[in-house]
């Protein structure tokens, strides 16, 4: 009678694959989404925040002291010489006219040829520079200028450099930056990802059938009713899972564009087989259980309505848990909290993607899993076997 | 004559909840809506639960059915008792009420090879059971039309071949022409008959007495959870029409002129 596990899955994939709206949109549009969303918003924000390579900054100058005009000669920059300080050069900064105007103090050259920090009397010479930082290219000539500033002011009293030869000083690896990277951000957000993946499917599946009366159908023939309940957590677990990693999927690719990974710093490219392998068996415990955990819900509601409020408080916990992978120093070691529904599923990817998850852990989260799912649906047919719950 | 159905002091009592009791008028918690009830069915024989509603007549047929647990008594049907041994009586058993539905996604045909699954029929058994049937009630055309997509008549055919599928010696009935227009009901008690003449048993419960008339050789009648009399037609009927007899019945055990 094993046959009818399988006649439940087949018929759950028929129900679901056959639908063809459902399926899209369950499993290809939210990967897609994502990947979509990511990307558009890592690079509008770039864009947003960086002015274009070839651009030229229009600046008007007070007073261009010799020094600064050899210096600017390199830069791309315009220059409006202006005889003195006025407030229609300020509007137009204002209004994003021009990007910078800069006012010298009269004889600026001489005044910091004369200026010595530790024995002068009175304030250093003075540079005033105006700029909108609402308008990107007049930020970024800011910059541009405080750095040039800073560098000439250094040179003309260089008593010592930090990292001043060419050449990487952060000695952190691609690896490790993007596993501290990913081992916050994606256990949160996969954790999410899944758990809606279920919720959309499970109240349908369960609650959906006590609603339209099918269930009733399936339960005066003969078959047992654990083989119904796990026929539906193994066939839920399956659809949850494929939605899941859509979002998964959508998520590794747009991430490190989402983040500027141009420079190619953060990548996925640097996890193995292994660690994938790894985090399979986690996603496939985690939405075992999340599935029989929302089926037992939407076994006690009455209606697909029903069930998609009663599983919100649960939706929660998962959540609060979920941001857990953001606080901390990582996993934790001892084996004991791998024995926690959830969290060990968090805490098992935080492990996984900072290079730092115990196989032995693992193991000990699946193996858990299985056997809370294994409880959840023995609770689940008992519940199928109980005529309050499924018919009154 | 074989006993095929023993029902033993059969009792089914619903808890009464706040909004039922309000809805009701009514201080009761409890409500028996099953009361003690006793009577055997006969192999090959049809026989009718007759009752007004509310008298019992699903309750018990779903207790029949092992839909839901009787709070006392037992029944037995083809040696396997509804309590204790349930699933048997699945197995042995096809169910047909309105209650029933069938997924509006599926089509007759899969929902057919679906069931056949679940109830263990053999593929080969199965394809020639299902030409026959889908030919006899004319489902053959809507074979692959989503039962969403069906007419209401059809889809109480295509429900009725469906609890059929394993072919059952016994058949429990509840309502069989409620809610269907004349000449689906025609086609389903003609179907009832036609199974009786194969030598199957038949339970059904209805409260029309034409129905009861036409197809049922032995008749129980039940009132409030109780059965009243239950004995053959002629010997409920007498001389009178099973209308007359019925309300003369119900007068004595209601004590409410009809």
């Amino acid at each position: 009678m094993r046959n009818n596990i399988l006649a439940i899955i087949k018929k759950e994939f028929v129900r679901f694959f056959g639908d063809k709206r459902m399926a899209l949109t369950t499993i290809l549009l939210p990967g897609l989404m994502i990947y979509v969303m990511y990307s558009i918003l890592g690079e509008g924000m770039m864009g947003r925040m960086s002015a274009d390579e070839d651009y030229v900054y229009h600046v008007s100058v007070v007073n261009m002291p010799q020094s600064m005009e050899t210096m600017m000669e390199n830069m791309p920059v315009q220059i409006e010489n202006v005889s003195e300080k006025n407030e229609g050069e300020m509007a137009k900064v204002a209004d994003k006219e021009t990007d910078l105007f800069l006012v010298y103090q009269e004889d600026f050259d001489g005044a910091v040829a004369s200026y010595d920090s530790e024995t002068s009397q009175g304030a250093a010479p003075q540079i005033e520079m105006y700029y909108n930082s609402t308008k990107p290219e007049s930020s970024e000539g800011y910059q541009m200028m405080i750095a040039a500033f800073d560098s000439y002011e250094s040179m003309l009293a260089n008593k010592f450099d930090v990292n001043g030869r060419e050449g990487t000083y952060d000695l952190a690896s691609d690896k490790d930056e993007t596993g501290m990277f990913f081992s916050m951000m994606l256990p949160m957000l996969l954790m999410i990802f899944l758990f809606s993946g279920c919720m959309g499917i499970a109240p349908e599946a369960i609650a959906g059938e006590k609603e339209r009366g099918t269930i009733a159908t399936l339960l005066v023939t003969p078959m047992k009713r654990s083989h119904l309940a796990l026929g539906k957590i193994i066939s839920l677990g399956v659809i949850g899972l494929l939605s899941g990693l859509s979002s998964f999927i959508g998520t590794m690719l747009s991430l490190p564009k989402m983040m500027g990974g141009e420079s190619g710093s953060i990548g996925v490219d640097v996890y193995g087989a292994g660690d994938y392998v790894m985090l399979l068996f986690v996603i496939l415990a985690t939405v075992l259980i999340m599935v029989a955990a929302l089926s037992v819900i939407s076994a006690y509601a009455k209606s697909v309505k029903e069930a998609s409020t009663a599983i919100l408080p649960l939706m929660v916990i998962v959540m609060v848990i979920a941001f857990s992978s953001m606080l901390g120093d990582g996993a934790p070691t001892q084996w004991y909290w791998y024995l926690l529904p959830f969290y060990n599923s968090v805490q098992c990817m935080n492990g996984i993607f900072a290079f730092a998850a115990l196989p032995v852990n693992i193991v000990i989260t699946v193996v858990s899993n299985l056997v809370y799912v294994m409880i959840l649906a023995a609770g689940l047919a008992k519940m199928f076997d109980s005529e309050k719950i499924m018919y009154l | 004559m074989e006993e095929i159905l023993k029902v033993e002091g059969l009792g089914k009592t619903f808890t009464l909840s706040k909004k039922q009791q309000k809805l009701e008028k009514t201080k009761e918690k409890k409500r028996v809506a099953v009361d003690g009830l006793t009577f055997t069915a006969y192999k090959g024989e049809v026989f009718g639960l007759l009752g007004p509603n509310g008298a019992g007549k699903t309750t018990t047929l779903r207790m029949l059915a092992t839909l839901i647990k009787p709070d006392r008594g037992d029944a037995v049907i083809d040696g396997s008792s509804i309590v204790r041994d349930p699933q048997q009586v699945r197995s042995k058993i096809g169910f047909l009420t309105s209650e029933l539905k069938l997924e509006q996604f599926f089509t007759p045909n899969y929902l057919y090879d679906f069931f056949s699954m679940l109830y263990g029929v053999k593929p080969e058994v199965r394809d020639e059971r299902k030409r026959k049937m889908f030919d006899r009630f004319g489902i053959s055309e809507f074979a692959e039309v989503k039962v969403g997509n069906l007419s209401t008549g059809m889809k109480q055919k295509v429900s009725l071949v469906i609890s059929l599928v394993h072919d059952p010696q016994i058949i429990i009935f509840d309502e069989p022409t409620n809610g269907l227009d004349v000449i689906t009901a025609k086609v389903v008690t003609d179907f009832l008959q036609e199974l009786k003449k194969d030598g199957k048993s038949i339970i059904v419960s209805t409260h029309i007495f034409n129905l009861i008339e036409k197809i049922c050789d032995r008749v129980g009648i039940i009132i409030q959870g109780k059965m009243i009399v239950c004995d053959d037609l002629k010997g409920v009927t007498g001389e009178k029409t099973l209308e007359e007899r019925f309300f003369e019945i119900y007068e004595e055990t209601a004590g409410e002129a009809v």
